[in-house]
């Protein structure tokens, strides 16, 4: 069935208002978002990292969302949903839980838990192949923790533990290619999206990522207004230099089938991207041009790999 | 009909498991507890189980999984040793204060540094603290017996809290014993059926668990779990009776060996209570009123109890199977002393580390102890409160 916007956005939400994410903030939107892929029969039990999400968005007594939920600790959620999947096939192999319903399985973690001290839990239950899908949400820092870096902050970017100075530029690394280590796992389908138009590609990403058996992987990226420094009401159109820049390419990896999603008419050059967050601020002194130039190199060479793959 | 078989602790152990047939189990292999999901892993291979059995990448992960397990619904169940028992450090905490009843085979070992494989109690006294019950056992009977109890306890509704069954590694785990196994059948009756009211997968009634806990909210959170671990005793106590009415051995708090006159004891855990027994009943015969106290239950820690106990004796001697570094005595010892410490005529005690790695304990070490404390009790000197027994005297 085609995406409609209108129609998505009169389902029942299943993701509340009254969460305590900062305004201009993109989780609270990746998780209305990854909600609505969810067919509106089925249930869902989220098992999520610690983070941001998980302190705004289940704050005893209340919580935002409508499913079940399991917070255990910070580097797990992969594991946690392992361990809820497995239950899933036992009790309803044991007649404990209605076969006709399906409970879908959906970790997710921001970046810190997902690349950095969540990484050997994902690749353990994607090498195992539990039935579920992860979604990272990467907003490239640390951000619950007040911005420190890690190994998905992109280079050149001002973290607090890798801040610019007389004598740095921002952090010296470039980004983890995780979508890329996903995909060397086998992972039957793996998608990079982000918060994108009317959210059809994050919400079709999304959909095929949940419906398909297997471990699925869904990195959207993710802008924090705090940590990247912007204002509420750019956290869309940051997004969607993201992608027209190819900083972040849109695409899908079906069974090893690499395909681009969106292709820019137009790539931008990556200032406009850049030129945005206070994070580079720095790149744009007198001097520093040539982080700008590195930048892009880095950019063009991982899109030129990119292309490649999906020709 | 009960049988008698040549076993392990870890097979005991595996058998409990089979007979119980759990849900999940989340295995990562470590020594010596590895034996028990491997036994396990030929039930399933076997189609003697039809459990979930998941090989995860950590020990972190294993129980992390227990516990998506247990709250979605499930009897949830793993096993570990020493470093692994340390790496799940994190997740035994969430385990208790999530309420969730995980059941998890401690096969006790020391802590690394330097390496070592043997039996001490250096990884489940660290854990002492983790809001887990212990149940401790003095040979491959009691180990299987416990893990019949184990779900019981753990999960009756005024408990609900994790709970460890440790036997001593090697000397229980690898040592065969030839043991009384129950009908599967009447395991299966005993042990019952896990069926919580709340669960992640129940169709008409989503379920959170973990949440973020403020300080308005948080100490409810923790008192909450405190009374639970109090109640947990009671519970321990009429699952005991239940066991004996049915399987016929009699279990308690702890076990109090020939303590009714008893002047000169000595408090201590598992395979040990064995060696010391053979030196209590030597003394005995030349009337010296020597008992013991064998803990079977550390948390909750049976404080009122071995008060009771203690309360005649003149010299009392704890026997610490891990270091706490504490520099003023192992954590068995503390506790023993805390239950005492309100007691208007006290027995003088003291706390002897010892079998740290390994290290051999004898009939000979246990008459040592008993020989200071009665010397003790003549001369009313303590001497050194706090010292260690086997050491090698080069030095070296």
């Amino acid at each position: 069935m085609a995406y409609n916007l209108k129609e998505e956005m009169n389902k029942p939400e299943r993701f509340h208002a009254g969460h305590r994410l900062c305004a201009g903030c993109g989780a609270g939107v990746v998780c209305r978002a990854m909600m609505r892929a969810v067919d509106t029969k089925d249930k869902a039990v989220i098992c999520n990292a610690t983070g941001c999400l998980e302190v705004s968005s289940f704050q005893y007594p209340y919580t935002a969302w409508e499913d079940s939920y399991i917070h255990t600790a910070f580097e797990n959620a992969s594991a946690t949903a392992s361990g809820v999947e497995a239950a899933a096939r036992v009790m309803k192999r044991r007649g404990r839980i209605d076969p006709d319903t399906k409970f879908k399985i959906l970790a997710i973690g921001g970046d810190g838990g997902t690349y950095d001290i969540g990484f050997q839990s994902l690749s353990g239950a994607l090498e195992r192949g539990h039935d579920f899908t992860y979604f990272c949400y990467d907003n490239n820092a640390y951000m619950n923790t007040g911005t420190q870096r890690s190994s998905a902050t992109p280079r050149f970017a001002s973290a607090t533990t890798t801040p610019s100075g007389a004598e740095s530029v921002g952090k010296k690394q470039v980004q983890k290619d995780l979508t890329q280590i996903v995909v060397a796992h086998g992972s039957p389908y793996v998608a990079q999206t982000t918060l994108f138009g009317t959210m059809k590609d994050f919400h079709e990403k999304a959909h095929r990522a949940i419906y398909t058996k297997g471990p699925t992987f869904v990195n959207v990226l993710t802008p924090c207004p705090r940590g990247w420094g912007y204002p509420a009401e750019d956290l869309i159109d940051i997004c969607k230099a993201a992608v027209e820049t190819c900083i972040w390419p849109l695409y899908e990896v079906v069974d090893g089938e690499y395909r681009l999603t969106y292709e820019p008419k137009k790539k931008l050059p990556v200032e406009e991207f850049m030129r945005r967050q206070s994070r580079f601020a720095h790149c744009f002194k007198s001097g520093n041009e040539w982080t700008i130039e590195a930048a892009q190199e880095y950019v063009d060479r991982k899109w030129e790999e990119l292309l490649s793959r999906c020709s | 009909m009960s049988t008698r078989e040549r076993l392990s602790g870890n097979e005991a152990i595996a058998t409990a498991m089979r007979q119980i047939d759990p849900d999940v189990f989340a295995m990562f292999p470590i020594t010596p507890s590895t034996e028990i999901p491997q036994y396990f892993a030929q039930y399933v291979a076997d189609g003697k189980v039809d459990t979930e059995f998941i090989c995860v990448e950590s020990e972190h992960s294993s129980l992390s999984a227990c516990l998506g397990a247990e709250a979605a619904g499930c009897r949830a169940i793993t096993a570990t040793s020493s470093a692994g028992l340390s790496f799940m450090n994190e997740m035994l905490y969430v385990a208790a204060s999530s309420r969730l009843p995980v059941v998890l085979a401690v096969a006790c070992r020391a802590l690394t540094g330097p390496i070592n494989i043997n039996h001490d109690y250096s990884d489940s006294m660290a854990e002492r603290d983790s809001g887990f019950i212990q149940l401790y056992g003095e040979n491959n009977q009691e180990v299987y017996d416990n893990y019949l109890c184990a779900h019981r306890i753990a999960e009756h509704p005024s408990v609900r809290l994790p709970l460890m069954v440790c036997e001593d590694g090697f000397i229980t785990s690898h040592a065969i014993e030839n043991i009384e196994i129950e009908d599967d059948e009447a395991v299966k009756r005993f042990v019952g059926q896990y069926r919580p009211e709340s669960y992640l997968l129940k169709k008409k009634h989503p379920l959170a668990v973990g949440p973020y806990g403020i300080s308005s909210y948080y100490m409810e959170a923790r008192v909450a779990q405190a009374e639970a671990m109090k109640a947990a005793k009671q519970v321990i106590l009429e699952v005991a009776e239940d066991f004996e009415k049915t399987f016929g051995r009699r279990y308690g708090l702890f076990e109090a060996y020939r303590m009714e006159d008893a002047e000169y004891a000595t408090v201590l855990m598992g395979s040990s209570a064995g060696t010391a027994k053979a030196a209590v009943d030597s003394l005995r015969k030349d009337g010296i009123k020597a008992g013991l106290i064998k803990l079977r239950v550390f948390r909750p820690f049976p404080g009122e109890e071995l008060k009771e106990a203690l309360k005649n004796c003149l010299a009392v001697a704890v026997l610490d199977k891990s270091e706490g570094f504490s520099g003023c005595g192992g954590p068995v010892f503390s506790e023993t002393a805390g239950a005492l410490i309100n007691l208007d005529k006290k027995p003088k005690l003291i706390d002897i580390v010892y079998g740290l790695g390994g290290r051999d304990f004898t009939v000979k070490h246990a008459l040592d102890v008993y020989e200071r404390l009665m010397k003790i009790a003549d001369t009313g000197e303590t001497g050194p409160v706090y010292s260690h027994m086997g050491v090698r005297s080069d030095g070296v």
